[in-house]
């Protein structure tokens, strides 16, 4: 089975975001005076062959932890779906 | 023989001649090691110099931790031998886990590239032996993630086992506890942000990294582990296998 991965690489909570801030201190400027919580963040999207949606996920937060996200100052979400397969006419 | 130091070069680092001439004009041995090579070629100290390695792409240090020659480092670490990572290279380290903690981005968002004032806090490093604890170095910083982090219970470890190696006098990068640089337990692997090898001649504007790179080669010059509790013995008194 071909799953689509999609992995949310944010900072947690407290590590510097400086281009988020600097956004947020940008929208005022256009008259957004009610921004706040910006964020910027990396989003990875994959694709994954694997027996089961089980083992995909175990597979990917593997490789969140070895090397897509740094928990020391990173935390990360994963969306996973189940790709359609291609048809070949 | 003189001390041979490696110095790691990845696609992207940009510092290596640096430290090579550098240790060379202090009579040192330099090789460089690409990023590739399975073994660290019998060096006696390792440098991990700054750079881009690899673009610094997905994180700085991300993918260059797993470059075949961080293998290496790492079993050369773990036997005590002398590793040091500048700029780039302490951002490897933390990657690799040879080090504790992560480099952000600088408060303020702005690349520094200025002299820095650093404290020596420890003279229990491969990097600071010969230093005097207290002293005010000179010495170039030149980066835009050199901000030091980590969870609380690793800063009160490295606190309380004088593992800070150097702290900024007038904090540049909003780095956790103005931490400049630290070392694993055993003093023999250090990471630092500023540029020792850039500080290591009058022209250059100062000479005063020369001393830590001196104690680098002093301890690469000795049997391992030149920081334990107690001293190396001298040469010629191990006790002998054959009685």
């Amino acid at each position: 089975m071909r799953y689509a991965v999609r992995i949310d690489v944010t900072h947690l909570p407290g590590v510097l975001d400086p281009a988020g801030a600097t956004v947020e201190r940008a929208l005022p400027a256009l008259g957004y005076d009610n921004v706040s919580e910006v964020s910027i963040a990396k989003t990875i999207r994959l694709a994954l062959d694997a027996d089961s949606e089980a083992a995909a996920r175990t597979q990917v937060d593997e490789m969140c932890h070895q090397l897509l996200a740094n928990p020391v100052i990173e935390r990360y979400t994963v969306e996973l779906t189940e790709a359609v397969a291609e048809v070949s006419s | 023989m003189s001390v041979n130091v490696g110095v790691v070069l990845f696609p992207g680092t940009n510092c290596e001649l640096d430290v090579v001439r550098a240790v060379e004009q202090l009579g040192a041995d330099a090789t460089l090691l690409w990023h590739g090579d399975e073994s660290v070629g019998g060096c006696d100290a390792v440098v991990v110099p700054g750079g881009f390695a690899h673009g610094d792409y997905l994180r700085t240090g991300a993918i260059a931790r797993f470059s075949p020659v961080m293998r290496a480092v790492s079993v050369f670490a773990a036997d005590g031998g002398p590793v040091v990572g500048i700029c780039n290279g302490f951002q490897v380290l933390t990657e690799a886990g040879l080090l504790p903690g992560a480099l952000q981005k600088n408060a303020g968002l702005r690349f520094l590239c200025q002299t820095a004032e650093l404290r020596v806090e420890t003279s229990r490093s491969v990097l600071t032996g010969l230093a005097v604890p207290g002293s005010v170095l000179r010495v170039p910083i030149n980066h835009f993630e050199g901000n030091y982090v980590c969870d609380p219970d690793t800063l009160r470890r490295l606190r309380d086992d004088d593992r800070v190696v150097v702290r900024y006098v007038d904090n540049p990068n909003g780095s956790l506890d103005d931490i400049a640089g630290i070392a694993n337990e055993a003093g023999n692997v250090v990471g630092l942000m500023p540029h020792p090898e850039r500080a290591s001649d009058p022209l250059l504007g100062s000479d005063d990294g020369i001393v830590l790179l001196r104690s680098l080669l002093a301890a690469a010059g000795q049997p391992a582990s030149p920081f334990g509790t107690e001293p190396a013995p001298p040469f010629g008194t191990e006790p002998s296998l054959s009685g």
